[in-house]
């Protein structure tokens, strides 16, 4: 079962002074509001936060239904956007594993990845032993992923008082939260520059693919940022 | 609930579990030491600031009603304010949202 001393340990982590649960739920507010204004209901706007647990492919899926796409069209669009989470899993599981753990909380948790959870986590695990860190990352998810559903049920409701330019100061929260992170996680010359070139070649390669841009920015960006900090290191 | 709108949902939470499950699934025989594991790190932080470069320069939704110059200038007073606030990250994002309300008036 789930250790409830590291659970909860990861669960109160959204409480520290530079936690994202601020800026999270802002985010999802502005989300509520947004899928309120589709025409979604309470139910579906919150069933949609709860199983989706993504802003990106959450704001691919409004879009998509705004314009009458298929099924199909919707899931790629949104296959596409949320598969940056394959290699974010791939970075963040090797360091939870651990054989007396049974199997299924790594199945069942990895449904919490999402940026903020992932940057918790990277800068909070080696505090944690290695044994109890599924416990404590399942402690995160829960916290944020919580985070959100309130945060779209408040947006839900918020909508009929927000106006337009408030509803621009919600949605800019996130991405610059996220900058900030991205550049205090800047501590070795592999991040710093993967970073920076993320940062670069994401916006060069709209201009030749909008939908591959994120893809190719971080794999070829994650690439080159890998065999700089190897040559380094040689 | 409307059928259509359920199906969304469905198709969009299947498209968004099928990258975390796959990454859950591979990651078991990947040694935490190995090459392999820096070079998925360095993928991961790279395609994190690729999105959100990408959200900032071409947003979908509702910011992207706002001018490009007002969303420049919050991003790089907020990473100004990042840096002299010792690296705090509450304050640039709540001056961001209020920043952005308020240039989003006049610009």
């Amino acid at each position: 079962m789930i250790n409830k001393e590291f659970f909860f340990r990861g669960f109160k982590s959204i409480l520290a002074p530079d936690s994202p649960a601020l800026a999270l739920g802002c985010c999802f507010i502005a989300i509520g509001a947004l899928l309120k204004n589709l025409g979604f209901n309470i139910q579906e706007s919150i069933f949609s936060t709860m199983l989706t647990y993504a802003l990106p492919g959450s704001l691919v899926m409004a879009e998509s239904l705004l314009v009458g796409a298929s099924l199909l069209n919707i899931f790629l669009a949104v296959w596409f956007v949320n598969a940056r989470l394959y290699p974010m899993a791939v970075s963040l599981f090797p360091l939870m594993i651990h054989k007396s753990q049974p199997k299924w909380k790594y199945y069942f948790s990895c449904h919490f990845i999402a940026v903020s959870a992932w940057l918790i986590m990277k800068s909070n695990y080696k505090s944690v032993e290695k044994k109890h860190r599924i416990d404590f990352w399942i402690g995160i998810g829960c916290a944020t992923w919580t985070t959100a559903v309130i945060g779209t049920f408040i947006g839900f409701y918020l909508s009929d008082y927000l106006d337009k330019n408030m509803m621009m100061g919600l949605a800019i929260l996130n991405p610059i939260y996220f900058l900030c992170m991205m550049v205090g996680a800047m501590k070795t010359i592999q991040i710093t520059a993967s970073v920076i070139l993320g940062l670069l070649l994401g916006p060069i390669f709209y201009f030749f693919s909008p939908e591959w841009s994120i893809l190719l920015g971080g794999f070829i960006g994650g690439t080159i940022a890998y065999f700089i900090g190897e040559l380094n290191v040689n | 609930m409307s059928t259509s709108v359920v199906l969304a949902i469905l198709v969009t939470s299947l498209a968004t579990f099928l990258s975390r499950f796959l990454g859950a699934i591979t990651s078991k025989g990947v040694k935490e030491t190995s090459k392999l594991f820096r070079w998925f790190n360095c993928l991961a932080y790279s395609t994190l600031a690729a999105l959100i470069a990408r959200t900032i320069m071409f947003p979908v939704g509702v910011l992207s009603d706002a001018s490009y110059m007002s969303r420049c200038i919050v991003v790089l007073f907020c990473l100004f304010i990042f840096f002299i606030s010792k690296r705090n990250f509450v304050y640039p994002t709540i001056i961001s949202a209020i920043m952005m309300t308020l240039l989003s008036n006049y610009l």
